[in-house]
């Protein structure tokens, strides 16, 4: 099982039903793509993100009817900063496949997806917590780990593993 | 941890309703779980879990380790499944790294898995019954869970947090004896699941506290993001051992429970039907164990045996090189989920192409599972909470990490 080399060309992925759907929808939502050890990534537009989860779910073809997970990386000091990582799982399929956002480190916000998804809720809010990216439109943004009156996000790099804030 | 002061939904003026608190110090909550109830009368107009309690940040601990010394922070997160986690985070590296996993060594990780679901679907018997009010189920389970535990010492020399799995293969070869060891709790096993269902399944009680209650439907269960028996017990059939194996798990002939009945008394059956199938699985595990090495061959990422550590120069350096700088990653990323005893585990692990995680996510199923609870409860008694929060099977320290 030695590891082949990441495939990062479009044209080269294209004909993954994934793709193709989100290319034949609005092919200026998707910025980049990723085939690497047997999992799909999709880089999005911020503003596409909502409009393009709605057109997998409701593909018929591909239902991607679930989200399994919802997380963040910090990729401090470069810009831009944050990306948002959804799991999307398909159950009539059994298929994974992940998209992601990135964002600008100053003031990050994006698109809830509580509409599309009621159980996205604990998610969202566990990275607001802790890596400071707000959700819009969030029935209920607040801090799901931490204290309420705690000052900062920890999983950021910029805050300390150890010794004081 | 939010500390919520809630708004009451209906008008104040009228005084109709009021908030309870239940938790986090209360024994039906499982851990450390505070919900806020909304109630009118004893009815349930609002319900919100309050989480937060046992974060110790394990996450951004992570970050600040070697690849191989976050193993022993994942049993740490769910106490009841170490395994679970331990195999959850070891394949998700082992598929960054590429490695190939010896068959024996996948064969004893399957055996191991399926006797921590025996040991957690066993707490939880045992302490759902109990909130509800069946006492000797406790103590039968607890019976059988001791001779689980007794198994984990043999092999790994901790009771809980065992630690035995690594990237790579498995700690050592278990010890002389243990699979006879193994097979003899396994024979006898089934009977005891057969005095468990005497005092439940058909207990007029039992039945009265747990069918109709706290129903999800399965178009609610996808949209909240249950998994694992939750999910099941309201009729989607998803399985992940069996729809993307992981392990070796697509040699292993077993059924998947569903029910469609998405109460309590569901989800109770499919655990104990559950019983039954990690019980084949682990004897088919026993009669098909293959031979050969625990490890897999790859000196710079799996430490030498202490033998040859000792005789050989080139095994002393890769022991000292593993030991004080870690061994790198290629860079890349992996979403590895497995199925965990409470429904999907899943770790998310990124590599910078460094010896040390550039960030390690899991997606725990007690979180997810946790945001069905308020469609369950809502209408309904305050008692019933009590049957709901047991059939869903949280882990606090699962949920927090």
């Amino acid at each position: 099982m030695a590891l082949q080399p990441a495939i990062t060309d479009i044209e080269q992925l294209k004909d993954r039903p994934e793709l193709a759907t989100l290319l034949a929808w609005n092919p200026s939502a998707v910025t980049a793509v990723k085939f690497d050890r047997n999992e799909l990534t999709i880089w999005l537009d911020r503003i596409a993100l909502c409009e393009a989860c709605l057109t997998l779910k409701n593909d018929p073809k591909l239902q991607y009817n679930a989200i399994a997970d919802i997380t963040c990386v910090d990729w401090f000091p470069r810009e831009p900063r944050f990306e948002v990582v959804y799991q999307l799982f398909s159950i009539p399929n059994k298929k994974y496949l992940r998209l992601k956002v990135k964002l600008q480190g100053d003031d990050p916000n994006i698109d809830s997806l509580t509409p599309i998804w009621p159980g996205a809720d604990f998610f969202e809010r566990e990275v607001w917590d802790l890596f400071g990216v707000r959700f819009d439109e969030h029935p209920n943004l607040v801090r799901i780990m931490m204290p309420e009156n705690w000052q900062g996000h920890p999983l950021r790099k910029d805050y300390p593993v150890e010794g004081y804030r | 941890m939010a500390h919520m002061t809630p708004t009451p939904v209906l008008d104040p003026s009228q005084d109709k309703t009021m908030i309870l608190n239940m938790g986090p110090q209360h024994p039906s909550t499982h851990g450390v779980l505070r919900l806020l109830l909304e109630v009118d009368g004893e009815t349930i107009v609002r319900l919100m879990p309050d989480i937060g309690y046992l974060h110790t940040g394990i996450e951004k601990t992570c970050e600040a380790k070697f690849y191989q010394q976050v193993v022993p922070l994942t049993d740490r997160i769910d106490y009841l499944c170490p395994m679970t986690n331990n195999l959850a985070y070891c394949l998700a590296v082992e598929k960054l790294l590429g490695l190939e996993i010896p068959p024996r060594a996948q064969w004893i990780r399957v055996l191991l898995n399926e006797l921590t679901r025996i040991n957690s679907h066993l707490v939880w018997l045992g302490t759902h019954a109990m909130d509800i009010g069946a006492l000797t189920v406790f103590l039968y389970c607890f019976r059988e869970r001791e001779d689980v535990l007794r198994l984990f010492e043999a092999v790994s020399g901790q009771r809980m947090m065992t630690s035995y799995f690594r990237i790579g293969g498995l700690a050592l070869e278990p010890p002389l004896g243990f699979f006879e060891r193994v097979k003899k709790f396994l024979v006898r096993f089934p009977a005891n699941i057969d005095e468990y269902e005497d005092l439940l399944t058909q207990n007029p009680i039992w039945v009265r506290r747990t069918k109709g209650v706290a129903y999800l439907s399965p178009e609610d269960a996808i949209a909240l993001c249950a998994t694992g028996p939750t999910l099941r017990g309201s009729g989607v059939d998803v399985d992940l051992r069996r729809d993307l194996p992981y392990s070796g798990y697509e040699n292993f002939k077993f059924n998947v429970p569903v029910s469609n009945d998405g109460d309590v008394y569901a989800r109770y059956i499919i655990r104990v039907a559950e019983l039954r199938e990690s019980q084949k699985i682990a004897m088919q595990a026993l009669e098909g164990m293959p031979e050969g090495a625990v490890k897999a061959d790859a000196p710079k990422v799996v430490l030498p045996d202490r033998e040859k550590m000792k005789t050989q120069m080139e095994a002393l350096i890769y022991h000292f090189k593993i030991v004080t700088e870690g061994f790198t990653v290629p860079e890349g990323e992996v979403y590895m989920p497995i199925e965990s005893p409470r429904g999907e585990m899943g770790y998310y692990v990124v590599s910078d192409g460094t010896a040390k995680p550039y960030r390690v996510h899991m997606r725990s199923p007690s979180f997810a599972n946790l945001q069905t609870l308020r469609k369950m409860c809502e209408g309904r008694l305050i008692a019933d909470v009590v049957a709901a929060i047991g059939s869903i099977d949280i882990v606090l320290g699962d949920c927090d990490r």
